[in-house]
């Protein structure tokens, strides 16, 4: 027999018996559906977050904080030692969100910067700044709360609108997210840019200050948390102002730290001396490290979204075994009839086989086109909508290549569940199946 | 003389042990190319079997069995699956139709699976439907058409393929008497014109006297005695 021909059976005889045909794509259609859907989130998600890597990371470089000590809960809370430095202010905004939560982190000391600046590998440790103004103002339009991102130090802003901070200028700079525009009274973040605010922050002793400050950029809303970030300049000047007034006896410490290494090192390396820093005492984090551990989370989810995908698709292999077996019950007599007639087996499991993958393809065919079908509009809609905080992000992304994977996976499962009721009418004796019901006369 | 088929003493039992059966103990014959050969005998007599055993459908459990001079037995199952395919034809006391394809396919299912072009095929299955004047229900479903047009669409395709020898089990058992006629007429003529043999079982004496020798069968051997009946 020729493949055409063999080909053109198996599809003719899929649709003989169309409600059961029908039933068991279905089952294929929500498994393949959902693994659409599943992966379509999972390109989404980690497309965003290797843009927002590239778009904000700077290589060769650092946030290194104390690590958390595991094992609080069983074995309660570590000895207090009233020289350990503590950070200073109360709500430190670390790289990782606020510091603090647990009733003050241990911070990094004058010595624990020297130790990881001599560690072999690290070019240079600069303390991150933490600065709590108390709030901004634009115009007279009120004063609101300014959250600073220290983030600054270690990734470059997605722009909305303006330019970037410079370091190295005397000018107070900052940038801000563009959650802050309208509250602050701007119409656009064009308008935003090159405008003056005011920042109000106080000392040590809680007497208030104001610093005038240029907006130099508005920036898009990032993983890494939203807040104003502030240049060299800025940061220095706020700092000086909050510690007008510190009791020179208070241990300083500072919150966290960067430290540069050479931007070309292998991701090998980069690993190793993450390594070396942990063993000291200290979790060393790149930008990448930061943004995946929200892939971390969405991979989690699509994992479990997957798993029941496959669940369905399981179910739905028994389904194709069953309408086959049947199948090749109700054509028992056809069967023996062709090899009679001097067909092979081997033709025979061709047929039977090409029919399971062809329902296998039917459903995931249906099922991928729907999910596109749905998901497209869908994910633009949440673009705009729910997830608008969060520009480039489109949840949804179908990538060809693994709709055309998960095809394949499916029509290779269906063409394992049909292994059996082909190997059955393969093995079929003419004789015994010409015999089969012979009172069904035609 | 060209001796197409023969057979020496071959045996066919089925089940094991208590519940043996010999369906066959021991049949010899032998069929020269252009014969007609009827195959007649009582229900149960071991027809079917014999015949399926000639048609190289099944395999004799004792004796020899020679296609052209050549044992079967040495055959591969693809050499076996051709000679079925290409000088075989067959016509079963039941249709065996697909009754939702079409008359043409049903027709052409032998050059089907002989791996013939769609063209040729076509052409072929047609030009068989017209010997057997079916040429207007060639897109007709094969379930739709009535008893003697159903079995004449057999002859078509037992013919289609240009076969040696086509092999009739009760050819006419379930038709009318007339249509039973028209239909024996048609294999007959095929005989005549195409040189084609006929092996046909049979329980019809008139339908057994018609053809060139009758081998009587009773309890699973040829009974030499039973032409008188
Ligand atoms: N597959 C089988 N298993 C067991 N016994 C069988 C099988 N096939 C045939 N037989 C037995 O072998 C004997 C001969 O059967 P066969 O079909 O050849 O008879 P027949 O002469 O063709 O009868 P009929 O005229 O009724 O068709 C019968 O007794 C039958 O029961
Ligand atoms: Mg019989």
């Amino acid at each position: 027999m020729r493949v055409q021909d063999v080909l053109a059976s198996a599809v003719r005889n899929s649709f003989r018996n169309k409600l059961r045909t029908t039933l068991t794509v279905v089952a294929i259609f929500i498994g393949a559906f959902t693994l659409t859907i599943t992966s379509a989130i999972g390109t989404g998600v980690s497309d965003y977050i290797n843009t927002q890597v590239t778009a904000i990371g700077t290589p060769g470089i650092f946030t290194i904080s104390k690590a958390t000590q595991t094992g609080i809960v069983s074995t309660g809370p570590a000895t207090y030692d009233p020289n350990a430095a503590v950070s200073s202010g109360g709500s430190v905004i670390g790289p990782n969100g606020p510091t603090g939560l647990n009733g003050g982190t241990a911070a990094l000391s004058k010595e624990d910067l020297a130790s990881i600046a001599a560690t072999s590998g690290i070019t240079a440790v600069n303390p991150l700044i933490a600065v709590t103004p108390d709030y901004i103002q634009y115009a007279n339009n009120g004063t609101y709360k300014l959250r600073v991102n220290t983030n600054a130090a270690i990734s470059k802003a997605s722009l909305a609108a303006g330019n970037q901070l410079n370091n190295s200028t005397s000018d107070l700079q900052l940038l801000i997210p563009t959650s802050y525009l309208e509250n602050l009274g701007y119409t656009d973040a064009a308008s935003a840019a090159g405008s003056t605010v005011t920042i109000g922050i106080k000392d040590y002793q809680r007497v208030s200050h104001t610093v005038t400050a240029t907006v130099v950029g508005v920036q898009n809303e990032t993983l890494l948390g939203s807040g104003a970030e502030l240049n060299t300049a800025l940061l220095t000047e706020l700092d000086a102002i909050q510690n007008t007034g510190k009791p020179t006896t208070t241990a300083e410490g500072y919150a966290a730290a960067t430290a540069t290494f050479d931007p070309a090192m292998s991701s090998a390396n980069v690993k190793a001396l993450q390594k070396t820093l942990a063993d000291a005492g200290y979790s060393a984090k790149t930008v990448a490290d930061q943004i995946g551990t929200f892939q971390a989370v969405i991979d989690g989810i699509v994992g479990v979204l997957n798993a029941f995908a496959g669940i369905a698709l399981l179910a739905a292999g028994f389904g194709i075994i069953n309408t086959l077996l049947m199948s090749v019950q109700e054509r028992t007599r056809e069967i023996g009839l062709m090899k009679a007639m001097g067909m092979g087996s081997g033709a025979i499991y061709a047929l039977f086989s090409l029919e399971a993958v062809f329902i296998g393809f039917l459903g995931s065919a249906i099922g991928a086109l729907v999910a596109i079908g749905i998901g497209t509009p869908l994910s633009s809609f949440l673009s705009n909508t729910v997830l608008s905080g969060l520009p480039g992000l489109n949840i949804l992304q179908f990538a060809p290549a693994s709709i055309a994977v998960i095809m394949a996976i499916v029509m290779f499962i269906a063409f394992i569940a049909g292994t059996l009721p082909a190997s059955k009418a393969a093995r079929q004796n003419p004789i015994e199946a010409l015999r089969y019901c012979a009172e069904l006369n035609y | 003389m060209n001796q197409i088929l023969e057979a020496r003493d071959i045996v066919k039992s089925y089940g094991q042990g208590s519940s043996k059966f010999d369906a066959l103990s021991g049949v010899s014959l032998s069929v020269t190319a252009g014969e007609t050969v009827a195959i007649i005998g009582k229900s149960g007599s071991g027809k079917s079997t014999l015949m399926h055993l000639l048609a190289l459908l099944d395999e004799p459990g004792g004796g020899e069995l020679l296609v052209n001079g050549a044992d079967a037995s040495k055959l591969k199952k693809s050499q076996l699956n051709h000679l079925r395919n290409e000088d075989f034809g067959f016509v079963f006391q039941q249709f065996f139709l697909i009754p939702n394809a079409t008359v043409l396919d049903n027709v052409v299912l032998p050059l089907t699976i002989a791996g013939v072009g769609a063209k040729e095929r076509r052409a072929r299955g047609l030009a068989a439907l017209e010997q057997l004047e079916l040429t207007d229900k060639a897109k007709s479903k094969a379930i739709n058409l009535s008893g003697g047009q159903k079995q004449r669409v057999v002859i078509a395709r037992a013919l289609v393929n240009n076969p040696k020898v086509i092999f009739a089990d009760e050819p006419t058992g379930n038709l009318d008497s007339v249509t039973g006629a028209i239909v024996e007429d048609m294999l007959f003529k095929l005989n005549r014109e195409k040189g084609i043999t006929l092996i046909i079982v049979t329980h019809d004496a008139d339908l057994a006297a018609r053809c060139d020798r009758q081998i009587f069968m009773r309890d699973g051997r040829e009974d030499k005695a039973g032409i008188v009946k």
